[in-house]
């Protein structure tokens, strides 16, 4: 099984190659996460690892106090305490401010990092093709960039740059212990050993819960999303019940694993509190036997007890940090595999010149299928000369839409080639290809914001007198002028107070203020009433002069404005001409058009 | 609305604790225990120092080795043991916190989802109630357990001395000053961080779905650009945060150490006066070493608090919201069902609509006799499908009511009036589930032959072709399906659910031609013994319907028959005709 990009997303139990194919690739992108901040995470370190450095002078202050200064000032030498207890407030004060500016910088670094991966997955997934879009679905998009996207904000918060001072620390406490007392520094180590198969326990088993839990709960979202999504449906079906029902279920399989999950920490963590307790007694038992036999001093001992309690003291912020580390990097097992897809339709690596674009569109020797091989369009040639208003007509399914979507590059095609004036559309930079070719589909989606926002959308920036004569040409001005805030009206979710007619209306306005070369309307006035539709049609007339435009509808009120008619059939084009000598003959058009105007009457 | 307090807003939390809150409070308690043992490991090294220093006797110190080990290992079980106790209570509070709020979206009306973004949704779903389960396991336990063993900690000091314990106690006070104003900056930092990363799930969520709108017009540099926008001002808010959490660390973490350095002189000065031993001056330290801890994570506590009472308040802002379109307590039933459906003087407008402007609906009046199918004519944005939805209470009216057999469908009850009235959607909402869930949203026990009717009459039998027929999965998560057979499925719910009243909204918007030719013929049979509103825009699907009404300015300024209307009124004609008489703009 391959485990490129998304494909075995849902699966935990990985075998053991996939499993480190995976993980090299969320470790790849980890570190091109922290290039672009590396040097401020050295400063970062330095300063952590001087203030812990500072830190672990101190129960040696402490022993020297006990031992040395302690005698000295019950023979009235007060230099020896007072260097003690100036040298103590000293380090007390810079290891504070230290770790204060620890915490800004770190945190400026965290959220630099965050940022950088939050816009990095979001133009991403912007880039991928709709063929990833439409097999992805919507709502795991979504749990990629919410919650995988928090459980990294959370290893972050966690503090990355903590545990590397926290294990310096160690080592300070551990050095410091050497050359305090080498024979318990020796004890110190020889826990390292039950440390070491505890660490690896708890990797192992935890790997495989974080795994489990990211899919449980992108499921949960992605159920969450779609009866949000849905919710008047949901209503007027009553299927709450049913719904709460699955959800709950949804909801106690993630509640389980993460209690799973919890439980191998519970188990973790006081493992290793353990452990420090029995180091502590075994440093205790050797060199309280030493104190005994006068070889040692109890101030020695006691700071000798003290680093190794000090020296366990971070391993439980490093388990912690380890934990969320676990949940992160099953999220980024995740995320980079997102980052891994590649858009199917790619950008040119040397994108054409274009000079002045007159729109010549022209299909050859295509041919077009979807993943599952069945064939959509058989290979076909067509030309469609600038400036030409196209109908397209056909039942549903016969492939209009695909046709459309191939010039507009959603797909592209499996072979052969669409070329506009000329240029392969593959060699057309996005940016250049948008700017020229520009689809409006039947779903009219608004982005929340205002109405005047989602006409400019066809041309950032464009002033408020260019978006009102957009919205003129459509006729779009005046149920615009009436709603609350006339241009500013607040669009709500997806629209909830304009109708769907409205909707089209809007986006067709985009279209207009986009002002492209080449024009595509998939079925966009489906929801239009008759005189709305013949007010867009009046201003298509306009629109449409000069510039090459393919019209999907099935109201055969389009044709009107049309100079050529393609009647599609299961994929091929089964007839072409214009469209009053296709009237004329006795084709499946001229069927359609009497059984169509005797609908009118 | 007034800010409550830190206590009142957590306090939220106990109705979901419910019977959890045993083992909770036994958590907390162990969690204590636990710390006791940490506090207890000073006093033994007390005792072993002062021990040692009088008789250097080996079997004095495997005894105080033996208590080492005992406490050690006890604490170790102590903390499993709390960490076993508190799973059940946090993943427990986090789960029903999540489904309550699932019904409660589920249950409030389309007016509110109209006005909150889902994203805002998911965040307080998914990512508040995730700090709100680690809070309660972890953050609550530990704050209580910790406060406690500082206070004990401090008995302690005071015991070994009471000028050590004084000296700790005062250089906290700056400590307790400062957290003051912190907590209150900081709980507006958490709460404004919050909803920050809701807009940017917002934000995410509309890119998604609005994916082929960006893409047809290349602007996805442009969305992204609105996104980093909002995730740097995310990020501003997070440094806001991290700023005031390093001021707040200065204090926690000299503090103690200034106390133990000044402790250091008096402890020395104490020795050399008698007052105290070596060995309580070593457990003084030690105690302080083992107090760092909980000191320090006080700070961090504090935070994780804060955080969590922003968290509590953004889910009780949804779960206190009104739900005003509910059952009434009284419920009627209509005892014979035909399916008469009346609109009596209906006013609605949207309750933020400025005042200036007219009701949306102004006064709708029309009955649809048993059997009846009525076509609602209007122009774009007349108000026609909110009518439709006035019918099924996704909004309620204004004012005026709508009758069904002459009970005000306000007094039925969802169940009743929803399984009375089926509707077809123009946007054809499917989930992920197979065709035939799909269909039978409204009726899941149809039987098989009932359902094979609906897809045919629908024009659906496309979806036998599919990879694995009807059970194919379909939807977000399945196979993806053209507007026209979207449409055409919802159609065949609307028609599988045999509600006494369909109301279809535009439903053959986009079917080509002959699709709907053959759509409109099988629906007449069914529509002969049913009652229907039909929004439609074309001519042949207003001759499905027995009688047109003309919605016109908020009224119905006309009804009839379609030739009765075309006849008498000019607006319809301007509506429906397509022929215009001037400009010959359709062949």
């Amino acid at each position: 099984m391959s485990t490129f990009g998304t494909l075995n997303e849902d699966e935990s139990d990985l075998s053991k190659e996939d499993s480190k194919v995976i993980r090299n690739r969320s470790l790849k992108l980890l570190i091109s996460l922290i290039q672009p901040v590396k040097k401020r995470l050295y400063l970062s370190f330095g300063i952590g690892i001087l203030s812990q450095l500072l830190r672990v002078i101190g129960p040696a202050i402490i022993a020297y106090a006990l031992d040395t200064a302690l005698p000295a000032a019950v023979n009235d030498d007060q230099i020896p305490l007072l260097t003690a207890v100036g040298g103590y407030l000293l380090v007390a004060v810079a290891t504070a401010s230290m770790t204060a500016f620890f915490i800004r910088y770190g945190a400026r670094i965290n959220q630099d990092v965050l940022l950088d991966l939050r816009q990095r997955m979001f133009r991403h997934t912007q880039k991928l093709s709709v063929e990833f879009h439409e097999r992805y679905t919507s709502g795991r998009v979504i749990a990629r960039q919410t919650s995988d996207l928090d459980s990294i904000r959370e290893l972050l918060d966690t503090g990355g740059n903590e545990m590397v001072v926290s294990l310096m620390f160690m080592i300070f406490t551990g050095g410091a212990l050497l050359i305090l007392d080498p024979q318990s520094f020796l004890v110190l180590m020889a826990s390292w050993i039950p440390l070491y198969f505890i660490t690896r326990w708890f990797i192992r088993s935890a790997r495989l819960q974080y795994r489990r839990s990211r899919v449980a709960s992108a499921r949960l979202i992605v159920y969450f999303v779609e009866t949000m999504t849905g919710i008047r449906a949901v209503k007027a079906f009553r299927t709450e019940k049913r719904n709460q029902q699955k959800y709950g279920d949804l909801n106690e399989d993630y509640r389980r694993i993460t209690k799973r999950t919890i439980q191998l920490f519970g188990i973790f963590d006081p493992s290793l509190i353990f452990t420090g307790s029995v180091a502590m007694t075994f440093v205790l038992l050797f060199s309280g036997s030493r104190v005994i036999e006068g070889e040692l001093g109890i101030g020695v001992l006691t700071a000798a007890l003290l680093y190794t309690r000090q020296f366990f003291g971070p391993i439980e912020r490093i388990a912690v940090f380890y934990n969320s580390y676990q949940a992160a990097s099953a999220a980024l097992e995740k995320i980079s595999g997102v980052l891994e897809e590649e858009p199917t339709v790619p950008e040119p690596e040397k994108p054409a010149e274009l000079k002045k674009i007159q729109g010549e569109l022209d299909f050859d020797k295509v041919s077009f299928n979807y993943s599952n091989n069945v064939p959509v369009l058989p290979e076909f040639s067509l030309n469609i000369p600038a400036g030409q208003t196209i109908a397209m007509v056909g039942t549903t399914g016969a492939g209009k839409s695909t046709l459309a979507k191939l010039i507009s590059r959603f797909y592209d095609p499996v072979l052969g080639s669409v070329s506009l004036d000329g240029i392969d559309l593959r060699e057309i930079s996005s940016t250049d290809l948008r700017r020229h070719i520009v689809m409006v589909t039947q779903e009219a989606y608004l982005f929340s914001g205002s109405v005047s926002d989602n006409i400019a959308l066809g041309k950032p920036g464009a002033s408020a007198e260019e978006v009102a004569a957009a919205a003129q040409a459509v006729g779009a001005h005046e149920f615009i002028m009436q709603l609350p805030d006339g241009y500013d009206t607040d669009v709500n979710k997806r629209g909830g107070r304009v109708s769907a007619g409205q909707r089209q209306l809007i986006s067709f306005a985009r279209a207009f203020l986009a002002d492209p070369s080449v024009l595509i309307l998939d079925e966009a006035t489906s929801s239009l009433d008759i005189p709305s539709e013949r007010q867009v049609q009046l201003g298509l007339q306009t629109l449409l002069k000069g510039r090459t435009a393919i019209i999907i509808a099935h109201r055969l009120s389009t044709v009107a404005i049309a100079d050529r008619v393609l009647v599609m059939e299961h994929g091929r084009i089964i007839e072409d001409d214009s469209p009053s000598k296709l009237i004329e003959g006795e084709g499946k058009f001229s069927k359609l058009h009497k059984a169509w105007r005797e609908s009118l009457v | 609305m007034r800010e409550k307090g830190l206590l009142a807003t957590l306090a939220r939390l106990i109705p979901y604790a419910g019977n959890t809150i045993p083992r909770l409070m036994l958590g907390v308690l162990v969690g204590i225990a636990a710390h006791m043992f940490a506090l207890a490991l000073p006093q033994v090294l007390r005792d072993l120092v002062n021990g040692l220093e009088q008789n250097l006797n080996l079997q004095f110190l495997l005894g105080s080795v033996g208590l080492f080990l005992l406490l050690g290992a006890s604490e170790a079980i102590l903390v499993l043991l709390r960490r076993w106790l508190v799973l059940e209570p946090g993943t427990q509070v986090e789960a029903r916190m999540r489904n309550h709020l699932y019904e409660k979206l589920q249950k409030l009306p389309i007016s509110f989802h109209d006005q909150w973004p889902s994203g805002q949704l998911l965040s307080r779903s998914v990512q508040d109630l995730g700090l709100l389960r680690r809070w309660i396991s972890f953050g609550f336990v530990l704050l209580i357990a910790n406060i406690v063993m500082i206070a004990v900690g401090l008995g302690i000091l005071f015991n070994t001395h009471w000028m050590l314990g004084t000296i700790l106690l005062v250089s906290s006070l700056p400590f307790w000053v400062r957290g003051f104003n912190y907590q209150r900056e900081y709980g507006m930092a958490s709460r404004q961080s919050q909803d920050q990363a809701g807009d940017l799930a917002t934000n995410v969520e509309e890119s998604v779905h609005g994916i082929r709108v960006l893409k047809a017009f290349g602007r996805g540099e442009q969305a992204a650009g609105v996104f980093s926008r909002g995730a740097k001002e995310l990020r501003m808010t997070e440094l806001r945060k991290a700023r005031l959490n390093s001021n707040l660390w200065l204090f926690i973490i000299m503090l103690p150490e200034l106390s133990i350095g000044l402790s250091l002189l008096a402890g020395v000065y104490l020795i050399s006066s008698g007052e105290l031993t070596l060995g309580g001056l070593v457990s003084y330290f030690a105690t302080v070493m083992v107090l760092r801890w909980p000191i320090e994570s006080l700070g961090f506590l504090l935070a994780f608090t804060l955080d969590a009472k922003a968290a509590v308040q953004r889910f009780v802002e949804v779960i206190d919201q009104p739900i005003d379109i509910s059952e009434e307590e009284q419920l009627q039933s209509i005892e014979n069902p035909v399916g008469r459906l009346e609109f009596k003087d209906v006013h609605f407008r949207y309750p933020d609509a400025p005042d200036k402007q007219r009701d949306l609906i102004d006064g709708v009046s029309f009955k649809i006799e048993p059997g009846e199918s009525v076509a609602l004519i209007g122009i774009t944005g007349s108000g026609k499908s909110t009518v439709t939805s006035l019918a099924t209470r996704l909004y309620d009216t204004t004012s005026g009511s709508i009758e069904i057999d002459g009970v005000d469908i306000r007094k039925l009850s969802f169940g009743e009036l929803r399984s009375t009235i089926a509707m077809a959607f123009e946007d054809a909402t499917l989930f992920s589930a197979s065709v035939r869930d799909n269909v039978l949203l409204g009726r899941p026990d149809a039987s098989e032959e009932e359902f094979k009717q609906a897809l045919s009459i629908a024009q659906a039998e496309f979806v036998y072709d599919l990879p694995e027929g009807v059970e194919t999965i379909i939807g977000e998560e399945g196979m993806s399906l053209s507007g026209g057979q979207r449409q055409r499925l919802a159609l065949a719910r609307a028609v599988a659910a045999k509600p006494s009243i369909l109301v279809m909204d535009d439903p053959l918007s986009a079917l080509d031609v002959d699709t709907e030719a053959l759509v409109e013929n099988a629906l007449r049979k069914v529509l002969a013994g049913t009652t229907a509103l039909i929004v439609a825009h074309r001519p042949s699907t207003v001759m499905l319907a027995d009688r047109v009404a003309l919605l016109q300015d908020g009224k119905i300024t006309a009804i009839g028959t379609h030739s009765e209307l075309l006849n008498n009124s000019e607006h319809y004609r301007y509506v429906i005709s397509s022929f215009d008489s001037e400009k010959q703009v359709i062949i």
